[in-house]
């Protein structure tokens, strides 16, 4: 069996989600606690958190089906084509990488329309799932931090934060190509 | 921003779709479209419902709190300046566990506190822009303040818990494939964000 640095990637993928629920319930049951009540009670929080957010993914999802159904998606698509071919980065995402710096729930329904449209598993679909999760809601974000802490100028923040993004995207890409 | 954004997508949908003659297909999205959010969120009833879950245990147990602790010098590396025991490293670290785990609707929150207690440490510093008197339009965000909000946007999300909940409603082989990858993504990302932070800390203004 050889040891490529990919294998050991896919492998972390493969356990994290069991290993997590294994330790926080198996450490919940050392400290003697309810695990099981307990996980009712979360579970109830997170179904709600849910149905809170179903008339968001309701209003997004339609904007993004129709434009997607008026062609205006391939039309921009289209129209970043020199752009990807510069860059080697896929046209089709150029519109959910923007969109992703200013809202999370528009970028979702972006992002769901890249899996019905290329599939989850192609390359596109794993560049945008890898992008999607390593990158932040930029423009959002900044407004409503420093409009708690009533600061007007950001300073560095803004290019600082736009190039971590773009380390995250570069990384995204080169993950995805080899998978 | 999301009243326009999305407004404006839906105006552009509709006037484009009548221009290119697909005014049919507009019609069926809006229809498709509302039953596939609707389906969507079943299947995230479920994933959310269990991860909520399991995080409630790691809550009552203590193991969050365990967890802080272990983090208590990451923060005191990424905000050296800020007084041991002040109000606002709690704060950050809550934010910081809570992204980690990605808990968002409780980072946010937490987010917001540390904000807010930053910019009591700027008045406690007696920075002049931070006074009642001060107008607040010439108010500089402290060194402090760039540095969370930055680490904050480069993403700390250890397994992506929505994403692999939406390839799995998608039809995904294997809807986690992409946790290994995403984590050394964001690790990429997050530690681009803490060198800069760094350099730029180092800089002038104080």
């Amino acid at each position: 069996m050889s040891f490529s640095p990919l294998k050991i990637v896919l492998f972390v993928s493969e356990f994290m989600v069991p290993l997590v629920i294994f330790y926080i319930v198996g450490y919940g049951m050392l400290m003697k606690k309810n695990v099981y009540e307990d996980f009712v009670k979360g579970a109830k929080d997170g179904m709600m958190t849910v149905v809170q957010i179903l008339p968001t993914l309701i209003g997004l999802m339609v904007a993004v089906g129709v434009l997607r159904a008026s062609g205006f998606l391939d039309l921009l698509a289209k129209l970043f084509t020199p752009v990807a071919m510069l860059t080697n980065f896929p046209s089709e995402l150029v519109p959910l990488t923007i969109v992703r710096l200013f809202s999370s729930s528009a970028a979702t329904g972006l992002a769901l329309d890249v899996f019905k449209e290329f599939g989850t598993d192609s390359y596109i679909g794993t560049l945008a799932s890898i992008m999607m999760s390593c990158t932040e809601t930029v423009f959002y974000t900044m407004s409503i931090y420093f409009m708690a802490a009533h600061v007007k100028k950001t300073r560095w923040t803004l290019p600082i934060a736009l190039a971590s993004t773009f380390a995250g995207i570069v990384a995204s890409v080169f993950l995805a190509k080899i998978m | 921003m999301l009243n326009y954004l999305w407004g404006l997508m839906l105006l552009l949908g509709v006037i484009y779709g009548a221009f290119t003659g697909r005014i049919d297909a507009v019609t069926n999205a809006v229809l498709d479209s509302s039953k596939e959010a609707v389906s969507l969120c079943v299947t995230m009833l479920g994933v959310m419902g269990v991860w909520v879950g399991v995080m409630e245990i790691a809550k009552t147990s203590g193991l969050i709190k365990v967890l802080s602790r272990k983090m208590q010098p990451l923060i005191k590396f990424l905000f050296p300046k800020i007084p041991h025991g002040h109000e606002a490293n709690e704060f950050i670290l809550v934010n910081i566990i809570s992204n980690i785990l990605g808990l968002g609707w409780a980072a946010t929150p937490a987010g917001l506190k540390a904000m807010e207690a930053m910019e009591k440490l700027e008045k406690e510093r007696g920075n002049k822009e931070y006074l009642e008197t001060a107008s607040s339009s010439k108010r500089c965000a402290s060194n402090e303040m760039c540095t969370f909000l930055v680490i904050n946007i480069s993403s700390l999300q250890l397994i992506p818990v929505n994403m692999i909940a939406y390839r799995s409603q998608y039809g995904s082989i294997n809807p986690a494939l992409i946790v290994g990858p995403a984590i050394i993504a964001t690790f990429v990302s997050t530690i681009v964000a803490v060198i800069l932070c760094k350099v730029a800390e180092g800089g002038k203004h104080k």
